[in-house]
């Protein structure tokens, strides 16, 4: 207001990089959400203990290791090296596919040991248990199919230099439901 | 610059050339009217769509009003136009409920959220910060589009078999969760669900733009404190929407398991007639009233901030002064947006919650009426001694303040546990929140529209109209609402179906009447807001003069019809706040003109 002190526009961080960001925080009220409500449940009666799948401790580590990929190839696209780009962005889409799978076989694994996670015979902590694993499994399958896509531009067309900046905004996400699962890990480990 | 990179990024037909305005260009009608990526165009469709639904929510309410007024009357117009809901011309039950509902959920989601902030967020916040557009057009079309589905799986779920969803607003379960609780709770639920996730995607799409857009966006010289408090309002409206709908959808995603797989989150061994006890165990349905009222407040605020950032800049326009506290208007809306996340158990003091509990939401939820004051103070210190514009979109700030100083109030009663538990659930909080929020919000959006008319189509809206418009509706809104304090006050509940077989409320039959015979009044004179605005689209008096109100922001230093980019050649260069009226004796400074040698500092 102070009309004498000149102004300067932020002008630093790209518009569709802070949509991401401000994205991410939609993201994490809405598992913030389903985790106060697990607690909340958690401390009123009838529920059910048990284990969490191995499979889960697997997809732990799987998605940990996509991260590194996935920091691998923006920095592949950074020092201009196109062909280790391509290598590393589809290591990381094999990654998140494989994560999938796994979360997959984690419900099976539940199923197995007689665990209903819908349906009458189910207790909310499985059903818990299952749906907010099964919304952050949308979120990594949102995440794959856009690596997909940056994976076919790349051996379509060469990397042009624009696209540094997207590599980037989808990096960022990347590790946002990496972190993200590691939290609801942690989270059905000692907390749920 | 980020802010050509944006305009471009959707058309590459732009390369090479130098004019921004893109007036030249011949667009298909597909493209400029349908989907069209313009931020100015897109206002204009949330607006109509808005308008629309105001018109069917509204209707409904006439009709349930009808119910409530006249009781025992046979109106056979009524069983032509609903058929079966309306049997021997009387609305049944189911009907009715259904009505209440989808009057509830059309106005505050579609009209007074969609409607308002998806109008006046794509409207003025490119055009007042200094921008072509919104930080991604193509979102923006987007969010417009999931509106308009979420608007037409609404519209069908009035046409079912079984009828719209029936168990208020709010969808608690189990009625919610339970086909076979009620007719309502059958197709009709499904698509309510289908429609509202639509419509958080919608508003979630919308709102990522807007928060991009201020922040990222605003042109040269255009420092966040020279910000018009329109765009403050509008920013803190979006910051609330992305970060309180996300969990509204976690709450439905839950009732979806509940009714379709057989979860028990909010179910549990309920017994139903004609079915028996439900298989599920331990479901809580004070759960989902958690995860709704999380979003629920934050809602209501939602749906307030836009209303409350207009009238600040049409309050000051008119009053040809600055507005009073600029920073402390800034300050009040950070505060209530914070508190909007701390207050959320005042719609659960009944619930069984505990008191303790309860008496923290009270110290929270009294909180709130500070940063009120605090505006309310302002707005009136910024009329004082003003020289005051009676135009149509002045009448209805003022009237705005009126309403939210009369709906604040009872505010303070109903944040107070232990009055809740008489009041709550009856018409007292009927009132409150209609008069706080429904007829203020629509109060904001009027003096929006009055007022940006010009900005929108070229042309001016008739004063004449606008005027009776103003006088009846205000008039009308208090003979609606204020009576209802009493009827609370004597306990007459929300939601029943007919009075008039209650003891205690059969005294109230003569009163219900007359607000029944308002409601009717005031809905029929919006028919000549109606008229006006879509008369004066085509034959309105011509805009002659950039700036017709003679106001500092940047939206009247466009042209009259700006094109797609809004401003021809350079977007102009900010050097002041937006406030300068009447400093140094000079009755408006717009933000574009350059400080003076001689100018005094403090404003
Ligand atoms: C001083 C400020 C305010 C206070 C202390 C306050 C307090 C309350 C309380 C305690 C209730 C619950 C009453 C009950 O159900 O028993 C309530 C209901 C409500 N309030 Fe407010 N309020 C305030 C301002 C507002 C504002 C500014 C808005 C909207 C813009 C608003 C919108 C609503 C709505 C929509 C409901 C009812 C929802 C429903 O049950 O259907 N209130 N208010
Ligand atoms: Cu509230």
């Amino acid at each position: 207001m102070t009309t004498t002190v000149p102004q300067r526009v932020s002008k630093n961080i790209h518009p569709h990089k802070f949509v991401m960001w401000v994205a991410m925080g939609g993201i994490i009220m809405m598992f913030a959400g389903l985790t106060s409500a697990y607690i909340v449940k958690k401390n009123q009666s009838s529920w059910l203990q048990f284990d969490l799948p191995i499979e889960f401790y697997y997809s732990t580590a799987v998605i940990v290791i996509s991260s590194i990929s996935m920091f691998l190839s923006a920095k592949a696209i950074k020092a201009g090296k196109f062909s280790q780009y391509k290598i590393m962005i589809s290591i990381t889409a094999m990654l998140g596919i494989i994560f999938i799978l796994l979360q997959y076989l984690g419900f099976k694994d539940l199923q197995a040991r007689n665990i209903a996670i819908v349906g009458p015979k189910s207790n909310s902590a499985a059903s818990f248990l299952f749906v907010i694993t099964f919304l952050h499994m949308m979120h990594v399958l949102g995440g794959v199919i856009a690596l997909l896509v940056f994976w076919v531009k790349a051996i379509r067309s060469s990397v042009e230099k624009s696209s540094l900046m997207s590599v980037e905004v989808m990096g960022t996400y990347w590790h946002f439901v990496g972190v993200l699962w590691i939290y609801l890990f942690l989270f059905y480990n000692w907390i749920g | 610059m980020s802010n050509e990179a944006v305009l471009h990024a959707h058309s590459g037909a732009h390369d090479g050339h130098e004019d921004h305005s893109h007036e030249h260009h011949h667009q298909s009608f597909i493209s400029k009217y349908v989907f069209s990526q313009d931020h100015k165009m897109i206002a204009k469709q949330f607006l109509i769509t808005g308008m629309v639904w105001a018109v069917l929510g509204g209707f409904m309410s006439v009709l349930f009003r009808l119910q409530l007024g006249y009781p025992d009357a046979n109106f056979p117009w009524l069983e032509t136009i609903l058929g079966k809901w309306a049997k021997g011309g009387h609305i049944s039950p189911e009907a009715y409920y259904a009505l209440v509902t989808t009057h509830g959920t059309v106005l505050v989601f579609f009209v007074l959220t969609a409607g308002l902030s998806g109008t006046f967020a794509n409207f003025l916040i490119p055009l007042q910060i200094g921008a072509r557009d919104m930080a991604s057009p193509f979102m923006n079309m987007l969010s417009y589009w999931f509106f308009f589905a979420a608007s037409i799986v609404m519209l069908s779920s009035i046409f079912v078999e079984t009828g719209p969803f029936s168990g208020g607003w709010t969808a608690y379960p189990p009625l919610s969760a339970l086909g076979d609780a009620s007719p309502g709770s059958k197709s009709g639920m499904d698509l309510w669900i289908v429609s509202m996730a639509l419509f958080v995607v919608s508003s979630l799409l919308g709102g990522l733009n807007y928060i991009a857009t201020i922040l990222n966006m605003r042109t040269k010289g255009m420092s966040m404190t020279r910000l018009p408090l329109t765009i403050w309002a509008l920013f803190f409206t979006a910051v609330l929407g992305v970060l309180s709908f996300p969990v509204l959808f976690s709450g439905f995603i839950l009732l979806i398991f509940d009714r379709n797989f057989g979860t028990s989150f909010y179910l549990s061994d309920i017994f139903i007639n004609g079915v028996g006890a439900l298989p599920n165990e331990g479901g809580s349905a004070i759960l989902y009233q958690h995860l709704f009222w999380f979003l629920g407040h934050p809602e209501v605020y939602i749906i307030l901030l836009p209303a409350m950032g207009m009238v600040s800049e049409i309050l000051s326009v008119n009053s040809r002064k600055p507005i009073f506290g600029y920073m402390a208007m800034i300050g009040s809306l950070f505060a209530i947006a914070i508190l909007a996340f701390l207050v959320w158990a005042h719609h659960m003091f009944v619930t069984g919650l505990n008191p303790f509990l309860g008496s923290v939401f009270v110290l929270l939820t009294l909180l709130i009426a500070v940063p009120s004051a605090i505006k309310v103070f302002n707005w009136l210190t910024t009329l004082w001694k003003g020289n005051i514009r009676f135009t149509p979109g002045m009448l209805f700030a003022i009237g705005f303040v009126s309403l939210f100083i009369s709906g604040g109030l009872t505010g303070i009663w109903l944040g107070n546990s232990a009055l809740d538990i008489h009041l709550h659930d009856t018409y007292f909080v009927i009132a409150h929140f209609h008069i706080v929020m429904g007829v203020a919000s629509m109060f904001g959006m009027f003096a929006g529209i009055y007022h940006w008319f010009p900005k929108m189509y070229g042309r001016f809206m008739n004063n004449t109209l606008a005027y009776i418009h103003f006088w009846v509706t205000f008039a009308g809104a208090y003979m609606i609402f204020w009576p209802m304090h009493y009827e609370g006050l004597a306990g007459m509940p929300r939601r029943y179906y007919d009075y008039s077989i209650w003891e205690s409320f059969k005294q109230f039959q003569d009163l219900n009447q007359f607000i029944s015979l308002v409601a009717m009044i005031v809905f029929a004179v919006q028919f000549l807001f109606l008229f006006n605005f879509f008369y004066s689209i085509f034959k309105g008096r011509k805009v002659t003069t950039m700036n017709p109100w003679e106001a500092n922001t940047l939206e009247w230093t466009a042209p009259i019809h700006p094109g797609h980019g809004n401003w021809p050649g350079e977007i102009p260069e900010v050097y002041r706040w937006a406030y300068d009226y009447g400093k140094d004796g000079v009755d408006f400074i717009p933000q574009t003109t350059p400080v003076g040698a001689d100018e005094s500092v403090e404003h």
